[in-house]
């Protein structure tokens, strides 16, 4: 029975999963959000709550608007919720706010030609070392000495 | 498979590489204040926007005010240390015939209209923004923040802090004739 | 009067790791035993006037002595002796010289514990030791000296940050710095190696004590950290991907990588060059860390300084000790001999593997970390990298080595056979299904991500205990046998096991913490109440009162379940007059099912109050996995004492070739497991 193409895939699946999953992975809680601030509709301010925690506030040190108890954060919390509410979609809202402050209000930088080297950077890293990894255990003397050896003590 | 030698000493020798340029990274950081946030509408249209008055009594500020003319305005509030800083300064600007307009952020408009009468009014017009509304569509971050608007209603610089005697001479002066000039 | 004792002490500290250092690379230039021992006496002298030195910063913040600069900026005297005692550390300079007494503790640890050293090896890692000494004491002394004086003395300090008034401030600097700083064993251990040249790869076997401590150290001092975050910040935030937390992974991520690369070094004689390079590299982000910190060049919560005249002076020590360190390494590691080639698929391999993907976790973080400052740089754009970002690139990452990390252990050294693996991971396979089917038909299928995260935490630690069944042979020989075998398992495999365990508790407390959190908030008045996570939430009443140099607002909210079980909640709100700040003390009842979090916000016009709540299922697994974690370090660490010599897997033939040094019939006979 051949045992290759089964593991490979429920790998693929595995990774599919877990990738899933790891997207709720440093989601923060809605911790400044005011209860008068909240809109009435529960399926938009589900909305409202979920672009900003994408969205920094602008004066405070690496917060997201929801999180923080700023007076502009407050602020474009409720310009959120009012672009919601006029109907725009979660990409004109944050390109609401984008326009005005630029991109330095997305907590998610935009793929574009300066951050290609921050999005593709993790697999070039991932190329490099692994190649010099590999390399490293290739490069060398076999010592026809040497057997297999089970369960040594070492872990 | 062995590496050659040559490969053996130039992957040694690319962490160095590597390194050296974050170095030089780091090293030109360190020039950099993390804290200002440049603007991202020069040369973008000043927002349009109708403020309520200061003062009582008082006609406000709106787009309308400034069209056609080469103008500050100025964004300001009466909790604000560093506004009263600079507002010595405006005075003295104001009085030489610098067009100067304010916009009252985050403020409750008597609390505004106190400051002014404390400290004087360099504006020649202002308004109150206490919902910030004009301030987000302008992308203020704090205050004090200027901006200068040409004829034609386009931002052309923002001043991130207060107005200094050096950033009038060596910037804002020199712009505003420029753009008087029509340039 | 004391004070200047202080400085004194910082003098000639400074003095005596000059001689340290001149003492450590001389002595062996020129043979001699005499210069060597100077070394040895340097490191003690020096550790012991940082010592003293410290002890009397200690003592001035405990007498609250206003006439020192830094006691009157960053204390008061109303504070509490505990805490004005931990903010002997908690501003710049005293933190400096925590460092620095870290640096020397160890310093002084290495000349005194590693006598089975090699003279010349010992005196040139301390050497080096000696010379990052004399770096953060110029520093210390001329940019950032505890004992500068103030005149007219104040008749009070300037108070203190309220956020650090908190247990948190006593322990996880401490700890972190040990941590953090206990890398630079590591990185004198690879320097001194690269300068004595071919050594058969046995500094590892030296370094891997204080690689190990400084590791255990760094575990407990994020995961303080992360706890102490939780129970200060208000929100039940635990991490937040802030430059100064990454600033703190990053060392752990290599350190992390290093440990597991050692072993293939001192097994196997391979992957040495790379274990080098991973050394220099673990301390080198330490150093980044320290910069990052107190330059001001990037924004953070924690930033210490904001100084970039101090940021240069960092950043030169780091350009000389980093660039120093990856010259030397550049020069002379193609000298070095290759190792053993082994299988990829293999417990080399496995290791290889994890290195692969924790220098790329560590990579992706600092790109995270560093690329808004390089864009700012080169254009006049602006961006943010945020939390978004990590959550895309750290998990298709870290997912693979969960995933690998419990096959690694289970290879065979060298070479192993896809057919035997596959057996030997059976049990965990099939568990970890089991619970996330069960797990999912629990939760009624509304909660898949939970299933899988607690799937795979089941494997971890099924993955874990099977290390255990393998090495025990339980299920294969009786049960008496096995129980010997487990006896007779050596700390470090125990080590291991512990934690591997404490990494499966910690994706337990994570899964449940993020996939099943539940969060609201509502307006109370007093005697008013509103449901949550099936208990009623009543705010009873709202008393004021005064604490040692604050002013509390304290809610007392009851949570009753249907079964009339009551937990008892007081969330505050402190005012602290000095500062004119507020801090918000949450309120946690905390089960290992999860946490019920409440916190008190602010009163509204009508008298009552905004009351968050939230319900962490499983978070305390986060911290006790990594406290486990740190366990299973500490059983590691104690076994490396009892193992020296060659374990039954060395070959006859690395013996002969001098790279071992010959069994000591007593060591060959315990370890008789074959």
């Amino acid at each position: 029975m051949s045992r290759r193409p089964a593991p490979r895939a429920l790998a693929a699946l595995a990774a599919m999963v877990l990738t899933a999953m790891f997207l709720t992975l440093g989601a923060g809680v809605a911790a400044a959000v005011e209860p008068d601030e909240m809109l009435s509709d529960p399926a938009l301010e589900a909305r409202a709550q979920h672009i900003s925690k994408e969205l920094r506030c602008v004066v405070c040190q690496n917060q997201n608007i929801d999180d923080s108890a700023a007076p502009l954060a407050r602020d474009m919390r409720l310009m959120v919720r009012e672009r919601l509410s006029a109907g725009d979609s979660d990409e004109q809202a944050k390109a609401f706010l984008v326009a005005r402050y630029g991109n330095f209000v997305l907590l998610r930088p935009p793929f574009q030609p300066n951050t290609w080297a921050l999005w593709l950077g993790p697999f070039i890293i991932l190329g490099v070392a692994g190649a010099a990894l590999v390399f490293a255990s290739r490069t060398g003397a076999v010592d026809p000495a040497d057997d297999a050896v089970e369960d040594d003590p070492l872990s | 498979m062995t590496l050659s030698r040559k490969m053996l000493l130039a992957a040694s020798l690319a962490p160095l590489l590597v390194f050296g340029v974050l170095a030089v990274v780091l090293y030109f950081g360190l020039q950099q204040d993390p804290s200002t946030l440049p603007s991202v509408l020069i040369g973008k249209p000043a927002p349009t926007f109708a403020l309520g008055p200061v003062r009582a009594g008082d006609t406000g500020f709106s787009r309308d005010d400034i069209r056609g003319k080469v103008v500050l305005v100025n964004v300001w509030g009466s909790w604000c240390g560093a506004c009263k800083m600079e507002h010595p300064y405006l005075m003295e600007l104001a009085a030489g015939g610098a067009p100067i307009y304010g916009v009252d952020w985050k403020d409750d408009p008597a609390d505004g209209a106190k400051t002014l009468k404390m400290m004087g009014d360099p504006y020649v017009k202002v308004g109150n923004d206490q919902a910030g509304r004009l301030s987000l569509d302008l992308g203020v971050t704090g205050a004090p923040e200027t901006f200068l608007i040409d004829r034609t209603g386009r931002i052309r610089y923002k001043q991130i802090g207060p107005i200094t005697p050096e950033v009038w001479r060596g910037t804002l002066a020199p712009m505003i004739a420029k753009l008087e000039q029509g340039q | 009067m004391i004070p200047e004792i202080g400085r004194f002490c910082l003098y000639l500290a400074l003095g005596l790791s000059i001689v340290q250092m001149a003492a450590g690379f001389a002595g062996p230039l020129r043979a001699s035993p005499r210069i060597m021992a100077l070394s040895q006496s340097a490191a003690f002298g020096q550790f012991l006037f940082v010592a003293v030195a410290f002890a009397i910063l200690v003592r001035l913040f405990a007498t609250s002595d206003f006439s020192v600069m830094v006691v009157a900026a960053n204390s008061h005297t109303t504070k509490p002796l505990f805490y004005k005692i931990a903010a002997t550390w908690g501003h710049h300079e005293g933190s400096m010289l925590l460092w620095v007494l870290v640096l020397a503790l160890f310093g002084a640890a290495i000349a005194y514990f590693g006598r089975s050293m090699p003279d010349t090896f010992r005196a040139r890692v301390l050497g080096v030791q000696g010379l990052i000494g004399v770096f953060f004491l110029l520093f210390i002394i001329f940019t950032s000296n505890p004992f500068v004086r103030l005149f007219p003395v104040p008749l009070e300090g300037e108070g203190f940050n309220p956020l650090l008034q908190d247990p948190g401030i006593v322990s996880h600097p401490p700890m972190l710095y040990l941590g953090y700083v206990g890398f630079s064993t590591a990185f004198s251990f690879a320097v001194a190696a690269l300068i004595e040249g071919p050594a058969g790869g046995l500094w590892v076997r030296y370094a891997r004590p204080w690689i190990l401590a400084a590791w255990i150290c760094l575990t407990i001092g994020i995961t303080l950290g992360s706890l102490w975050a939780y129970s200060v910040l208000g929100w039940g935030g635990w991490w937040f991907w802030d430059p100064v937390e990454n600033a703190s992974l990053m060392p752990w991520l290599l350190g992390t990588a290093l440990v597991h690369s050692a072993l293939v070094v001192e097994r196997r004689f391979s992957l040495e060059r790379w274990t080098l390079l991973l050394s220099i590299l673990t301390f080198s982000m330490s150093l980044l860390g320290t910069f990052v910190v107190r330059s001001g060049i990037l924004t953070s919560v924690h930033a210490f300084a904001v100084d970039p005249a101090r940021g240069t002076f960092i950043l030169i020590i780091l350009i000389l000790a980093t660039g120093g360190g990856l010259a030397l390494y550049g020069l002379r590691a193609p000298g070095l001999p290759s190792g053993r080639v082994f299988g990829l698929f293999s417990r080399e391999g496995s290791l290889v593997l994890n290195n692969i993907l924790l220098v790329t976790i560590t990579g992706t973080v600092f790109l995270g970390t560093f690329y808004p400052l390089f864009i700012e740089l080169s254009g006049k754009d602006k961006i943010s990298v945020g939390v978004p970002y990590y959550a895309l690139t750290f998990v298709p990452l870290a997912a693979p080595l969960l995933l690998a990390m419990v096959i690694g252990p289970l290879l065979l050294w060298r070479k192993d056979s896809a057919r035997g693996w596959a057996a030997r991971i059976g049990p965990g396979v099939f568990l970890a299904f089991s619970v996330l089917i069960l797990t999912g038909a629990a939760t009624h299928g509304r909660n898949l991500l939970l299933a899988v995260w607690l799937g795979l935490a089941t494997w971890l630690i099924v993955g874990a205990v099977l290390i255990l069944v393998r090495r025990a042979r339980i299920g294969q020989a009786p049960f008496a046998d096995s129980l010997k075998l487990a006896r007779a398992l050596p700390m470090a495999t125990w080590g291991a096991i512990i934690a591997h365990l404490g990494i499966g508790l910690l994706v337990c407390g994570l899964g449940g913490a993020t996939t099943a959190k539940e969060e609201g908030v509502a307006l109370l008045g007093p005697g008013q109440s509103t449901a949550f996570i099936g208990r009623q939430l009543t705010l009873k009443d709202i008393s004021t009162g005064k604490g040692p140099n604050f002013e509390y607002v304290r809610a007392r909210i009851d949570a009753v379940a249907p079964d009339g079980d009551v937990i008892h909640l007081t969330p505050e709100r402190r005012f602290y007059p000095e500062r004119q700040s507020e801090t918000t003390k949450a309120s946690v009842r905390e089960t290992p099912l999860g946490n019920l979090y409440v916190a008190l916000g602010d009163q509204v016009t009508d008298g009552r109050w905004t009351v968050r709540f939230y319900s962490h299922p499983l978070a305390i697994w986060i911290w006790l996995g990594g406290f486990v974690m740190a366990l299973g370090g500490v059983l590691a660490l104690v076994g490396n004492r009892t193992q020296s010599g060659p374990r039954s897997g060395d070959s006859a033939a690395e013996v002969r070739a001098g790279s071992r040094p010959a069994p000591a019939p007593a060591a060959a006979g315990a370890e008789g497991v074959a």
